[in-house]
């Protein structure tokens, strides 16, 4: 470690909180999306034609703009505009949560269409109802499904996480840039900092792997189901 | 059509895939406008034997001449000695993003360096000599097999090339369509191209062939002229073969 | 509209000339940062063993590290060991390494997915390894890729808008000066809003006839 200097050793312990935030935003961003992710895409795909129409515009606007605009939008614009004073860090996990949610209900679509007709046939011909058979038979295999490309949205996440700098989040840029303005060794800094990022990254991403590895089915989605 | 001129001399091939010996050492000399016919059973190396003639697969040890120019150790000579041995191979290997003119003219522009109008001319004339006038502007996927297959002759032809390799060029094709890429083989061998092909078609290698090779086990272990093969003491084991073929 | 409290007529040419900066970053930056993807793929499948392991670094390195750090990186960072952009240059460059990055992987997956048959059968007929993989291969790959691409594309339309955490005064920017001005945020911010919902649906559009127009009979879906 001696290439580092004392200054940016002894300013590290004001890193960690960064940390923290950030994977605190990332995760109540994923369970936001989540919660609204999967009722989304079952509108979205079995739901009245308004309804439909109403999920389509959401997706459309929260996967057209960009992040930092939808920032700007909500801290300095709507948020205000209703009279809702929150912190910084609950409006940018709000935000992301609204965003990734976006995108995950199109992640759901996507599995809850790939499911062979037959199943909702056989399902009915046992006597379920629609949505029981959607709720016992479609949604299991369906979100079995999804995993992989609902995982994707961690790495997502956690680098669109640095934007809420954007906003004052303390997370882990702006902490690095408020000891940047101290010690004026950006080059080190931001170099440690890309480092964290990219190792939270891969092992979020390690352990994401684990869990699709553990909840897949033997001969499960290698063909499609009949 | 047959001279005494030799074009291709192949001498004592060896490949090996880790512990299985796929060529043994196998030598043959090829005359200019002779047609010899590789036949025996799957797993034997004939596809291999053809793969390491333009070393699309390179051999572990011997020599491959053509026109007395050594094709093996050749380096980046190599594509100019590639340009001389045509290939066609099983699944036509067609570029899939080019029409049937692209296909054939991509070479004569890329490699030969022939100017559009003379590629084109070319191709054209190609595609005519194949039956294939029609289908010019017609993408592989629109092609049925033995139109594919038709095409990838063709393509090969293009490049004006010395000899012609087939590599079970009928093997994944219907009956139906497996007569009219043969037709086309039997006019070139006419015509005096010289071609080694491997193929289960029996009828058409006797038919066409100036001398069979049976190979088994990665060696050539019986060769002669097909006349021979229900008499000549030379082919008892092709004619063992051949019976259990026809059970 | 009497509710607003600015003058429409300032907000225009302000935003005009945003705009301008945020097409100007875009139409840079998105050629480059194709041809970094083609470059890297093409290192990464056909190289060696040590510029494949160096292609792989780069991917990993720059899909694993937040944009805005990179930016950063580049415009504040470069700096201290003596190299000097200005914020526009050093925007196009990050996003050129970052899209470079994204894409590559499209690309790779669109070479991946090309039958070994098509090298052999260009080999065949003599052409050199670069000529096969220039004539035939990235042909077909790049069809391949092109869903991937595409959608590259419209995430590098709404990043451009974090050119602006470095000084680039691109549509965001411009917008989000004007309304600490005059606070008005909501208004303008649904202004910029529609400007990036109507950029990335006309790209969208585009894109979508443009993989019409060079779709080919049977070939691309597998």
């Amino acid at each position: 470690m001696s290439i580092l200097s004392q200054a940016v050793i002894d300013s590290l312990p004001y890193l960690f909180p960064g940390i923290v935030t950030t994977l605190g935003l990332v995760l109540i961003a994923l369970g936001i999306g989540l919660v609204m992710g999967i009722p989304m895409a079952l509108i979205h795909v079995y739901g009245s034609r308004p309804l439909q129409y109403i999920i389509k515009t959401y997706v459309w606007i929260f996967r057209g703009l960009p992040i930092l605009v939808l920032l700007f939008l909500f801290y300095f614009g709507i948020f205000p505009l209703l009279g809702l004073y929150i912190s910084a860090f609950w409006i940018a996990a709000v935000v992301l949560g609204f965003r990734t949610a976006a995108y995950q209900s199109e992640i759901f679509r996507g599995a809850i269409i790939s499911i062979h007709d037959g199943q909702m046939l056989a399902a009915r011909s046992l006597g379920m109802s629609r949505s029981q058979a959607i709720l016992h038979v479609i949604l299991p295999q369906a979100l079995r499904n999804a995993l992989p490309g609902w995982t994707n949205e961690y790495p997502i996440l956690l680098t669109d996480s640095s934007v809420c700098y954007a906003i004052g989040v303390a997370e882990l840029l702006t902490r690095g840039n408020q000891i940047v303005a101290r010690i004026h060794e950006p080059m080190t800094i931001f170099i440690l900092i890309a480092a964290i990022f990219i190792i939270l990254n891969y092992s979020g991403q390690w352990i994401f792997a684990r869990i699709e590895r553990r909840y897949r089915i033997p001969g499960y989605g290698e063909g499609d189901s009949r | 059509m047959m001279t005494d001129e030799i074009i291709l001399r192949v001498e004592d091939i060896h490949k090996r895939y880790g512990e299985n010996e796929v060529l043994k050492g196998v030598s043959f000399d090829v005359q200019r406008g002779e047609t010899k016919v590789f036949i025996g059973p799957s797993g034997t190396g004939k596809s291999t034997l053809l793969r390491c003639i333009n070393q699309l697969t390179v051999p572990d040890s011997g020599y491959i001449w053509l026109n007395g120019e050594e094709v093996t150790h050749a380096g980046p000579r190599i594509n100019q000695y590639r340009q001389k041995i045509g290939m066609v191979f099983q699944n036509f290997n067609l570029f899939d993003h080019l029409t049937a003119l692209g296909n054939v003219e991509i070479a004569l522009l890329r490699v030969k360096k022939m100017n559009r109008q003379e590629a084109r001319k070319k191709a054209l004339m190609e595609l005519e000599q194949v039956g294939l006038s029609d289908k010019v502007n017609s993408y592989p996927a629109e092609l049925s097999g033995g139109q594919a297959q038709r095409l990838s002759i063709a393509r090969a032809l293009a490049m004006d090339p010395e000899v012609i390799l087939f590599d079970e060029p009928t093997s994944s094709l219907d009956p139906e369509l497996t007569r009219e890429v043969l037709e086309v083989m039997r006019r070139l061998a006419r015509n005096g191209m010289t071609m080694l092909i491997v193929t289960h078609e029996m009828g058409f290698a006797l038919s066409v062939a100036n001398e069979i090779l049976f190979m088994e086990h990665g060696l050539i272990v019986e060769k002669g002229p097909p006349s021979e093969i229900p008499t000549s003491q030379n082919f008892t084991r092709t004619r063992q073969f051949l019976g259990s073929f026809q059970d | 509209m009497t509710m607003l409290n600015f003058d429409f007529e300032l907000l225009l040419p302000v935003l005009y000339q945003g705009a301008l900066v945020t097409f100007g970053l875009i139409l840079v930056s998105a050629p480059f940062g194709f041809l970094n993807g083609i470059l890297i793929a093409v290192g990464r499948v056909y190289g060696n063993r040590f510029i494949s392991t160096l292609c792989h670094g780069y991917v990993l390195f720059f899909k694993g590290c937040p944009l805005l750090l990179l930016l950063f990186i580049i415009y504040f960072g470069l700096p201290s060991i003596g190299i000097t952009f200005t914020a526009f240059t050093s925007a196009v460059i990050g996003f050129i390494l970052c899209n470079g990055a994204y894409n590559s992987e499209y690309l790779r997956g669109g070479i991946q997915s090309i039958p070994s048959g098509q090298m052999t059968a260009a080999l065949s007929l003599g052409m050199s390894r670069n000529q096969a993989i220039r004539n035939v291969i990235l042909p077909q790959a790049l069809r391949r890729s092109l869903p991937g691409l595409s959608n590259e594309f419209i995430y590098l339309i709404k990043y451009s808008s974090l050119a602006y955490m470095i000084t680039v005064v691109e549509i965001t920017g411009a917008g989000k000066t004007f309304a600490t001005k005059y606070f008005a945020f909501f208004e303008i911010f649904i202004l910029i809003g529609l400007f990036y919902l109507g950029l990335v649906t006309i790209a969208g559009y585009v894109i979508g006839r443009v993989e019409k127009r060079i779709a080919i009979p049977g070939f691309g879906r597998k």
